[in-house]
Parts: structure tokens; sequence; C-alpha cells
């Protein structure tokens, strides 16, 4: 055990834990920041994704001691009470089924955003690649990210018909 | 402690959580004991998810048992109106990621008459909800919704009498809109829900033999009157899952809690003969290795701790002497030369053998389709607290009443001290591993007498949860020399002998690794197509075929969403697809021909819709009547559109996907999606496309990706590059979703709401099959259809 210092969503915490830890378990269960999830441990399917100066990083797959930067939640990404727009933009295209992954999709999606933030539609895909839904709401995923670039008007998913036969 | 009287304890609990604090703090000071990890504070409507998914304010400390099972036909079981005015709604259901939360709340909020965001749900506890056995075959809406909309009818009709007699006027003279009853000839007069009930009890009896029947005096609104049916309100659930502030049952902590992780064979069928304890007993936070014959796990303070302990724990594994199964690869052979462990009586129409004796052409088919799981992108996990000598457990299990029946005969403690609390999980399509953890941590907390959280790892959720079960079929059509399909012979073969059940004790995983064996293996099950073509001639008969190893296997059959839908509607409507093609005749205009070639239908009029739906959907899509297969093009790029159809009880689909098929690579991309739909009344029209959506695209993954694969000892497909999924580089450009109400009579008032979760999932593989045959002429009779095994199929046929 030895002490540990992190800077997560604007606050710094010390921590006397084993210092080979993966940050995920720290987060959850150390410091209550359970946006992040166990889905893999293998850096595989991007829920447990958190950004560390604002690289997406697999929490999973590393190490406490090796963190250097300051990191940021699912929790810290609101400022003021208000939510970011990727957020935002994930309530107003109803992205989420079950939503366990979502974090993952969300804190990519960020960093995809703060990089490139006219990202182009292959752009998204790719730049998504990596995270994993098997509740499969990649279109609407897609579909919000391209609110957040577009605004609503641009949103190429509201093709949809009724009919009464 | 309380104002009520007379009312079920778990009720009286929530009720006097929600509204009174002194009584709350009484509570919490008798029970000596507070739940620390809730603290969502996410406000939807006026209760907060905190209260209604788990918050401190819901969830009352164990001490709180007895859990006796709140009585359906009560009404006060169903409905609670606060002295806000708002109302809580309890179901016995649990949703699993398609909004049906947001659309119970919207149908009983029409039926009370209350505005829907002054509205809350409590879904899934089986201490407080009414046991309407949480989810499953697409019935919530079907079946569920119609006892939740009769108990909020009756609450209206009661509030209604109510306001009657304090107005002193008849009922027929009262109006109510948003919880306020207003004097018709004067609408100065009014008074509230609130001021008629608040906190009060209903005390009202419902009459029905079960809970599917349960009913008061009141009707229900007729279609026509629906105000909030029919709207798309944003599910409440989003916001909280979206800021990080809602907490799932993955997210429980409880003082004392301690960790586990299970260490499983690694060999299929391996039993221990020993397990060295002094392997992991110096490691931090040890507590305890628990064995009970080949179920082995183990007990740390933290969860890493749990996770390391786990992996270095020694035991000495004996391999079978004999393999538990062929390879994946060989699966198909075996499954074919194996003798049936049971046959379906054939069914029979007409006279096949004479129909195809006589056709002028007859076509034959032989289909494979592997096993699938559910791979869960969150692996099993619950937590089960044993306190005061009873049992809570914090599960995602979808069918929190099943789990909490199945702990109970399985630790041999009465029904009504233990008690499962539903919360958010990950993807519960049918079944995922939710059940198997919940027992694993009951047992274990058991075991120890401290809150015991079990999580499963990747490799043990994608190797051992439960699998769809593989299918061969063999397919004959005879065809006239008009190109009529006269005959046609479905058999279909499944390997889904001892298919496991819900929460089963004798054979959720821990049981069958412990040694328990139910009398006989269920006889599982082969479904067989859904469709309404008018063929005068049939033969469809199905058998069931069993692997060596049918206990403590990892390929263990179970419902995997819409079970056996998509395998069947693969081998049926690709079948249809390739008598178009020998007929050259247009996919769409063959199943339509097969589908007007008769007048009659059934009581849910399933030929018309089904002829609307598939209609609409090419429509939609903007079909180019031709047949299959496209003249070929120059490039690599070879494009194709393919359709299938089905139904699912009463819920019409047709699909239409358009594919690029790379002819170098072999790799396949639907680039288009297009579903038409017809589940009769709709509840959410926007929670219902991403349904849509969500659900082909799961199958297209099906289609592309997923197959379980073993060698002769074990699982091989154990992570996300063993055991592919579909990714945002497969997302189709364009996903159109055509609503249909195909009912002759479109807007009867009591057009009835039909399930909307699995139908979509049936036809989409097909689909992809017909489209890919479309644009290259090489039928693939296999899925998933994986670049290598595309490009081969296209080498082959030098395409």
């Amino acid at each position: 055990m030895s002490n540990v210092t992190l800077h997560v969503n604007g606050a710094t915490h010390t921590l006397d834990i084993d210092p080979s830890t993966r940050l995920l378990y720290i987060l959850r269960n150390d410091l209550g920041l359970q946006g992040p999830r166990f889905g893999c441990g293998l850096g595989q399917c991007g829920a447990c994704t958190v950004l560390i100066d604002g690289i997406a990083t697999r929490s999973c797959v590393t190490t406490t001691s090796r963190v250097v930067g300051k990191i940021t939640t699912l929790e810290g990404l609101a400022k003021n009470g208000e939510l970011d727009p990727v957020q935002q933009a994930w309530i107003d295209e109803q992205v989420p089924q079950c939503g366990f992954c979502q974090n993952g999709q969300i804190m990519t999606a960020k960093a995809l955003l703060d990089r490139n933030p006219s990202p182009t539609d292959d752009e998204i895909r790719e730049g998504m690649a990596l995270a994993l839904c098997r509740c499969m709401t990649y279109y609407r995923v897609q579909a919000a990210i391209k609110r957040v670039v577009h605004g609503a008007q641009a949103n190429k998913t509201a093709i949809v018909e009724e009919v009464a036969k | 402690m309380t104002i009520f009287t007379n009312v079920p304890k778990a009720i009286e609990e929530v009720m006097v959580n929600q509204t009174a604090s002194t009584s709350r703090r009484d509570f919490l000071k008798n029970s000596g004991a507070l739940v620390v990890s809730f603290g969502a504070t996410a406000v939807t409507g006026t209760a907060s998810l905190a209260d209604v998914e788990g918050g401190v304010e819901a969830i009352s400390p164990q001490a709180a048992g007895p859990y006796p099972d709140p009585d359906f036909r009560q009404l006060d079981t169903w409905v609670a109106i606060h002295a806000d005015n708002t109302a809580t709604f309890y179901v016995g259901k649990t949703d699993l990621g398609q909004g049906t939360g947001t659309a119970f709340r919207q149908m009983m909020a029409d039926e009370l008459d209350i505005a829907y965001d002054k509205t809350s749900l409590v879904m899934g506890r089986t201490d407080v909800t009414p046991d309407q056995g949480g989810s499953g075959g697409s019935d919530a809406i079907q079946r569920d919704g119609w006892p939740m909309r009769r108990a909020a009818a009756e609450a209206r009709r009661v509030l209604l009498e109510l306001a009657s007699e304090q107005l002193g006027v008849p009922v027929e003279k009262l109006d109510v809109h948003d919880g306020v009853v207003t004097l018709k000839s004067d609408p100065s007069k009014t008074i509230t829900y609130a001021d008629l009930i608040s906190e009060r009890r209903f005390n009202v009896m419902l009459t029905g033999r079960d809970v599917n029947t349960v009913s008061g005096v009141a009707d229900v609104k007729p279609v026509g009157d629906l105000r909030i049916v029919g709207q798309s309100p944003q599910r409440y659930d989003i916001p909280p899952k979206v800021d990080g502030s809602l907490r799932w049952a993955v997210d429980v902590t409880l003082p004392e809690m301690v960790h586990a992780r299970n260490v499983r064979p690694p060999f299929a069928g391996a039993t221990v003969r020993n397990v060295d304890e002094s392997s992991v007993a110096n490691l931090p936070g040890f507590i305890r290795v628990i064995r009970r014959g080949n179920y082995v796990a183990v007990i740390c303070e933290r969860e890493e701790q749990a996770v390391n302990a786990a992996r270095q724990l020694q035991v000495d594994w004996k391999k079978p002497t004999t393999a538990p199964f062929p390879t994946s690869d060989g699966l198909f052979p075996y499954m074919r030369k194996a003798t049936p462990t049971s046959k379906s009586e054939p069914s029979v129409l007409g006279n096949p053998d004479a129909a195809l004796a006589d056709a002028a052409q007859v076509v034959e088919a032989e289909y494979d389709f592997p096993f699938q799981g559910h791979t869960a992108l969150g692996p099993a996990h619950a937590l089960a607290d044993p306190s005061d000598g009873q049992m809570t457990i914090y599960s995602n299990d979808m069918k929190s009443y099943g789990m909490r029946n199945g702990i109970a005969k399985f630790l041999g403690m009465p029904r009504d001290r233990v008690r499962v609390v539903w919360m958010e999980g990950p993807q519960a399509y049918g079944r995922t591993a939710a059940d198997d953890a919940g027992f694993e941590a009951a047992f274990l907390a058991n075991e120890i007498g401290r809150p015991v959280r079990m999580q499963w790892m990747r490799d043990e959720e994608t190797a051992w949860d439960t699998k769809g079960p593989a299918f061969t079929f063999k397919m004959r059509g005879g065809l006239d020399t008009q190109g009529t399909l006269v005959a046609l012979e479905y058999d279909a073969q499944s390997a889904d002998y001892n298919h496991v059940g819900y929460n089963d004790p004798d054979t959720v995983l821990i049981s069958q690794l412990m040694g328990t064996r139910p009398a006989t293996p269920s006889r599982g099950g082969a479904a067989t197509p859904s469709e309404m073509y008018a063929i005068p001639n049939r033969r469809t008969s199905t058998q069931i075929v069993r692997l060596p190893l049918i206990w403590e296997t990892p390929l263990r059959t179970g419902n995997l969403r819409d079970p056996n839908g998509p395998q069947v509607t693969f081998a049926s409507e690709s079948f249809i697809d390739e008598l178009a093609a020998a007929t050259n005749t247009d996919p769409v205009e063959f199943r339509l021909n097969l589908l007007t070639g008769s007048a009659e239908d059934d009581s849910g009029f399933r030929r018309a819709r089904s002829i609307a739906v598939i209609r609409a959907a090419a429509d939609s899509y903007g079909w180019d009547t031709r047949p299959s297969p496209t003249p070929s093009g120059a490039g690599a790029i070879l494009t194709g559109r393919g359709i299938a159809y089905t139904y699912r009880s009463q819920t019409i689909v047709a699909e239409i996907a358009e594919v690029e098929v790379n002819r170098e690579t072999g790799h396949v991309w639907v680039k288009r999606l297009v579903c038409a739909h017809d589940c009769g009344l709709i509840i959410n029209p926007e929670g219902l496309r991403r349904t849509i959506e969500c659900g082909m695209l799961h199958s297209l993954s099906r289609a592309l990706h997923e197959e379980v694969q073993f060698n002769t000892e074990k699982v091989t497909s154990v992570d996300w590059v063993t055991h592919p999924s579909l990714r945002h580089t497969d997302t189709p450009d364009e996903i159109n979703v055509v609503l249909v109400n195909g009912d002759p009579n479109p807007n009867r008032s009591d057009l009835p709401p039909y399930g909307a979760g699995e139908a979509i999932c049936k036809p989409l593989i097909a689909a992809v099959a017909n489209a890919i045959y479309d644009a290259t002429g090489v039928r693939l009779r296999r899925p998933p259809f994986r670049d290598e095994r595309v490009l081969a199929a296209l080498m082959a046929t030098r395409v």
C-alpha cells in the first residue's frame, strides 16, 4: 500500500492503496464514481472509459500509480449544473437502450469532438469504432454526435414514415 | 409509526418513506441500518429515480422484513396518490432498455387522468410490486399493460365517486383533467385527487383469478379517448443514465460488503480433485475459498483482490475422459448424424408427397445456424445481503420474482424472508447470466454472513452464459408449371436438449456445478416458421438433438431474444427467396402472390396485415421489381437488396436490407435498412422506433459476426476479439422505420397493442442473406457472414 494522488473532476484525492490497482476499481469503489463500468477488463469494449487530460482512456487496464494528468469521469462532464452538449444531445436523440455501455459511448464521443469538432460521417464511425454497444444503439449514437456537430436540423435520422393501410 | 392501517407492510414502507419524514427517521432508527451508497437525485416528474429505482428513500433496510407478497387484488398495490397530487404506479415488470417503463406510465396516467409528468413508477421489486413475472416474451404491453390500465381506470372511478360525494353531484356531472376534478356546470368548483385521497388507502378490492385478469368495475378507455398513449414523452430513465447519477444493480454497496469471483472449470465437464487454499491464503484481503462440488469461488475484502485471488487459486481439475462436444466446425455434421432425443409429430397439410412428386420443379436446400450467445456488455452481477436472517438480492434479473422464488428454494428459506430488488442492468434479452450471479451471491452471503457482491469476468460471461441453440434445416419446395409454390417441406433440428429455464434452483449454473440434477432434463424446442403464405401442401417437422455433455456445460441453451426466431426465419425466408429465384420472380412479388393466394384470415387479420406491411416496406425502400440476382456490376463493390417477412404472435414485420459486398475482401456492409412494423396500437412511437432500429442491428450483429466457437475441450469465444460483435463501423447509413396500422378497421376503439421487442429480430438475417444473393448470385446458407466465409463462397463460384 502507498499513497497515490489523483486529480478527478476538479478535486484532488490522496489515497492509501495498492498502487498497481486498476484505475477503474479505485474510481468506482474508493471514490464512488460509478459512471465508468466494468465491461471486459481487457480494454476492448470501452465501458470503463474516462478522459485523462482529454484523452479517452480505458480505466480497466490503466494502473493507478501511472496516471499522470487530470481525470474526468462521466460525472464530471457537466459544468455548473449544465450538461455537456454531448450529454444533452444524447437526451435529445434518446440514444440509450439499456444504457450500460453509454459511459463509453459518451466519453469516447466527447474526446472525439474535442479533438475534431466537425468530424465527417466516416470519421465518426472510425473514431467510435472501439466503443461497443450490445443493444446496438450505434445509429442513434452517431445521430447524437451529428446533432452536436450540425445541430438538430442536419440530423439524418428523422426519416420516419407512418402509414395506415 | 404510521398513519396507515391494514397496509401490506412493504407498501406501507414505501408510502411512509415517500411521504412522512418523521416516520421515515423512526423507521431508519428502528432498523439500525442505513444503506449508504444511494444518492441519485435525478428528478423525473415529481418522484426522483432515486425513489423508484434504488434510492435510499425506496429501498428499506434489511430489518424491515418479512416480505409478504403484495396483493394484486388490492387497488393500493398498483396506485398511490400523494399529497402533492402526484401518483406512483407499482408494476411487476422490468424495463430492459426498450422504454417499457415510460410506456407503463403513459398507459396508467392516461387511464387515471393525470399528467404523465406527475407520475412515477416502481418496477420489479418483489416486496413492493405485484408479481407480473418480470419481463419476457415481448408481453409487457401486449399482456401486462392490461391489468395496469384496468387498475388505473378503477382508481379514477373511485376518485370520481369520492368527488361526487364531496361535491354533492352525480359523477356524470364531473369532468377530470390532470388529476383535478371539475364541476361541468361550474368549472370554478374543483377538487384534486390529493384532496380526495392523498396518502390514504383506496381499500378497494379488485377481482380476477390471477394477476393477468385482475380488474375493477371501471372499463378502460376506448382508444380514441387516450391522450398520453400515442405521444412520445422522453424516457425518464435516460437523463440519469447520461449524467452518471443513476445507481444500477452493479453500483450498490453496503457496509461490510465483500467481493466474490468464481473460478470456472478450465475444461467443460472437468471435476475438482483438490483446491489448494494456501495458494491464495496470504494474499491481501483474502477471506475465504468456498467450494461445493465443482463450484469454486473466492471471497476478498476488495474487488481487485478477489479478481486477483480467483486467478491465482490453484485448483487441480480432472479432465473428462470423453469430449464434451464436437468442435464448432464439426458441429453441423455431428448434428445431422445424431439420433434425435425427441421428434415432433409432423404437421401435415394436404398431400405434400404427391404434390412434390407431381411438381414441375423441386428446389431443395439445407441451412445451418451456429450457437450464439447473449454476451452482455456487462458481465453477470448481484449483491446479496444476508443480515437479520433474511436475504435481499439487488439484481438486474429481468424476472426478479422468479429469482426470489428460486433463491428461497435453493437456500431453504421461507419465501417471505427473501426479496429481490430489481435495478437497471446491461442487456437482458431473454436471459443473461443475471440469475446465476444472484444465486451465487445469495449462496456465498449465506455462507459467510456478510453482504457479498458477485461479478463475473468477461471470459466467464462470454463462454458460460446461456446460448441460443444451433440449428440445421432441410427444406424442399415444389413449384408447378406456373411457378406457383404448391408444396413445402420444412425439417428443423436444434441442439436444444436440456434447455435451461429461468431461475430454476436445480438448473442454474451453481446448482449444476454442485451436482444437483432434476429428474429429467428439459426436452428442448425447435420452432417452425411464422408466415401466412397460402401453400396447399405442407409438411413441417422438428427434432431435438443433444451434445455429449449436457450438465455443467458452457453450451447450455437458454432463451436468447426471440428464442429460435432468427434461426428459423433465416432458413424459411432464405428458402422462399430461393424459390422466387428459381421461378425468376421478384422476391416481393413472389411473397405477395403467396399471401394473396387465399382470402382466409385469422382473428387478428394477420394475412391482411402481412400484405400491408410488405407493401409498406417495399414502398418505403423504393423497391424496383425484378428477379434476383441483380445484373453483375463492375469493380470491387457489388450491391443488392433483399427482403424477408414474418410475424411474432400478432406483430407483423417486413425488413429490407441493402448491401454492399466487396468481392475482393468478402466484406459485407449493410448500407440501408427498412423496417415496416405493425404492432397494433402504439404507445410511444419514438420509443418504438428506437427499439426497432436497435433490434434490427442486434440481428445484424448475429448475421455478420456472432458465433460461439469451441474445440473439443472448451468454448474458445471468450472476449470481443474471439467473439466479435457489431461495431460503429458496421452501422448502416440509413435506417427507415415505417409504423403500419394494417388493421382492416384502423381506427377501431378496441385496437389492441402487441409486443415489439422481438419480432424485429426474426427476419433480418434472411433479408441480409437475400441481399447478398441479389448482389452476388451466391447463396449463403450459414451465418455469420464474416469476410472470410463470404470471400470463400465468392471464390468458389468465381464471382
